[in-house]
């Protein structure tokens, strides 16, 4: 089994995974916003001791978080090259340059920034994954949604379609292994170093996985008809989603984080602490 | 009223599941149209275990399709408790009486908990919370799951996943339970596990078993035996079917090795008992 860390849950008990869903995927949302709003180093400061928090309640051990890190480490280290080298910044803050390159003060800022932000980005949503067994997101996702039922929009499908994604997902990559193994017996190529002979070699890898892919839709499909499956119609559930007072507190908390956030970023009352002020804010 | 006075003196008959004359084509009226069955009646009381086996392509998979109404039989009928499967409307109830663990435990899983899994079938059947909970509890006990209650499927082993799969069926609390092929892909440490567990279903929860497998040693712990071939019923009886070596090879099948060993020595000479079917059974007329 690959560490294929996205849409994994990890079975411990805490108090993120004792939250209501709702609060996860709403907190989430939240989250995600507020990435979008800050882009003080100051708030990102912020924002990783927020996340560091987080972790340590979650218990789930920081270097499985961190590896989640792992598949978009290509795409953080080309953006922060494009930013470096395409950064158009004022001729008094540029540090180097070299025939067309130059290299701004504020191109290092600014490239860090989009750095932290993609992995911000990855990070919080994996953090939901972590504490949430898909059953309860879908769950969730399906409650928060349930006034789009009153506009025809298929509520319950979505969420099924969501949760089996996620559930296949090992499955998946278990026999995309196998496929590759038994390609490579037949001297199937794929270290080869030109990325275009790499890409083709995956053509018959990607055949089989897909033909029985949809083996496998047909197999499940039969397995949920048995099992009396008939969509939303009379269906009960056997964990029922209920907030309590740690759910309230955790929304509490969590608009208290984003007021701070913004305070942190936007400076709302200089009067009272100019974060401004500070040597290092930038 | 009178329609249930009807139901409630059919349900007093002794069969469960009644198949009569019953023709299922695959991609019927096109090039690649194949047979599965070519009129089956068999009828199957409450209570018993019953083995179907025969050759690859010789139907039986397509038995327990029909009978759990995922097929609709282009001819004859399949009533379950009376219900017949081609109304759509009588699906639900007839699912909620025939559950079916198939033959590949990876794509019968729905949720990535096991708990959650096996609490599909009793959510879809309506039930209140509690009463749920303690279903999954009793249907992961049954099958000796239930400190994995919380783990996921992935991680275990390929008897454990089928012994889930059982779980999540057993759950619905069914009157039958079809076994399709779910040994098949297990190694014979697995094969064991879930034959115990399909044992003890039968000894203790008193559920009706029908066990298709192309495994005769398998088939020999069942108390009747179908013998299907070419989509027909070939051999219906007990297990005295399993010594009938000329007509079994003649459906493509294998006599156990305890049998095959046993006619020989006869056939030299050698005298033992008609009953002796297995290993341990043969070493010890062998003994004496």
């Amino acid at each position: 089994m690959r560490d294929i860390a996205i849409g994994q849950y990890y079975p411990v008990d805490s108090v993120m995974h004792r939250l209501d869903p709702r609060v996860k995927i709403l907190a989430v949302l939240i989250y995600i916003v507020t990435i979008f709003f800050i882009d003080t180093f100051i708030a990102y400061g912020g924002l990783l001791l927020f996340l560091t928090a987080v972790i340590l309640l979650s218990h789930v051990p920081p270097l499985k978080v961190l590896k989640s890190l792992r598949m978009i480490v290509y795409l953080v280290v080309f953006t922060v090259l494009i930013t470096l080298l395409f950064y158009n910044g004022k001729p008094d803050d540029l540090l180097w340059q070299w025939w067309i390159v130059k290299i701004y003060r504020t191109a290092i800022h600014s490239s860090l920034k989009m750095a932290l932000r993609i992995m911000f980005l990855i990070v919080g949503p994996t953090m939901l994954t972590f504490t949430t067994t898909p059953v309860a997101l879908t769950d969730g996702v399906e409650r928060l949604l349930a006034p789009l039922k009153l506009i025809r929009v298929p509520v319950h499908s979505i969420a099924m379609i969501m949760s089996i994604a996620l559930r296949l997902i090992p499955t998946l990559v278990e026999e995309m292994d196998k496929i590759k193994n038994a390609q490579k017996a037949r001297g199937a190529d794929f270290d080869s170093k030109n990325i275009f002979k790499r890409a083709i070699s995956l053509v018959p890898v990607l055949i089989p996985l897909f033909v029985s892919s949809f083996r496998r839709a047909n197999d499940l499909a039969d397995a949920m008809d048995s099992r009396c499956y008939r969509g939303a119609k009379g269906r009960t559930r056997m964990k029922v989603l209920r907030l309590t007072a740690k759910d309230f507190a955790a929304m509490l908390i969590m608009a208290a984080v984003l007021f701070m956030f913004l305070w942190l970023n936007f400076n709302f009352f200089p009067g009272l602490v100019d974060f401004r002020a500070l040597p290092w804010f930038v | 009223m009178l329609a249930k006075a009807a139901r409630n003196t059919y349900n007093k008959r002794m069969s469960f599941i009644e198949l009569n004359a019953v023709k299922f084509t695959y991609n019927s009226g096109e090039r690649d149209e194949a047979v599965a069955l070519d009129g089956v009646s068999l009828s199957i009381g409450a209570g018993e275990f019953v083995a179907v086996v025969g050759h690859n392509g010789s139907g039986k998979s397509t038995l327990a399709k029909l009978i759990n109404g995922l097929y609709e039989p282009d001819e004859g009928e399949i009533l379950v408790d009376g219900l017949s499967t081609a109304d759509d409307k009588n699906l639900f109830d007839i699912r909620s009486r025939v559950g079916v663990v198939f033959q590949n435990p990876d794509n019968q899983m729905v949720a990535t908990i096991i708990e959650d899994d096996i609490a599909f079938g009793p959510e879809n059947l309506g039930l209140p919370p509690a009463e749920i909970r303690a279903r999954v509890d009793w249907a992961l006990a049954g099958v000796g799951m239930s400190e994995y209650a919380k783990g996921m499927p992935f991680k275990l082993s390929g008897g454990q996943k089928q012994r889930v799969a059982i779980a999540g069926v057993l759950a619905l609390k069914p009157r039958v339970m079809i076994l399709d092929e779910s040994t098949s892909m297990l190694d014979p440490k697995g094969r064991e596990e879930v034959m115990r567990v399909v044992k003890k279903l039968v000894d203790e929860e008193k559920m009706t078993v029908i066990l298709i497998t192309h495994f005769m040693e398998e088939a020999m712990q069942c108390g009747r035996i179908v013998v299907l071939k070419e989509g027909k019923v070939f051999l219906d009886g007990g297990r005295e079917i399993l010594t009938r070596e000329a007509e079994l090879k003649e459906a493509g099948l294998e006599t156990p090795f305890a049998v095959r060993m046993a006619n020989a020595l006869r056939a030299r000479g050698i005298g033992i008992d008609a009953d002796v079917m297995t290993l341990p059974a043969l070493v010890e007329a062998l003994c004496r």
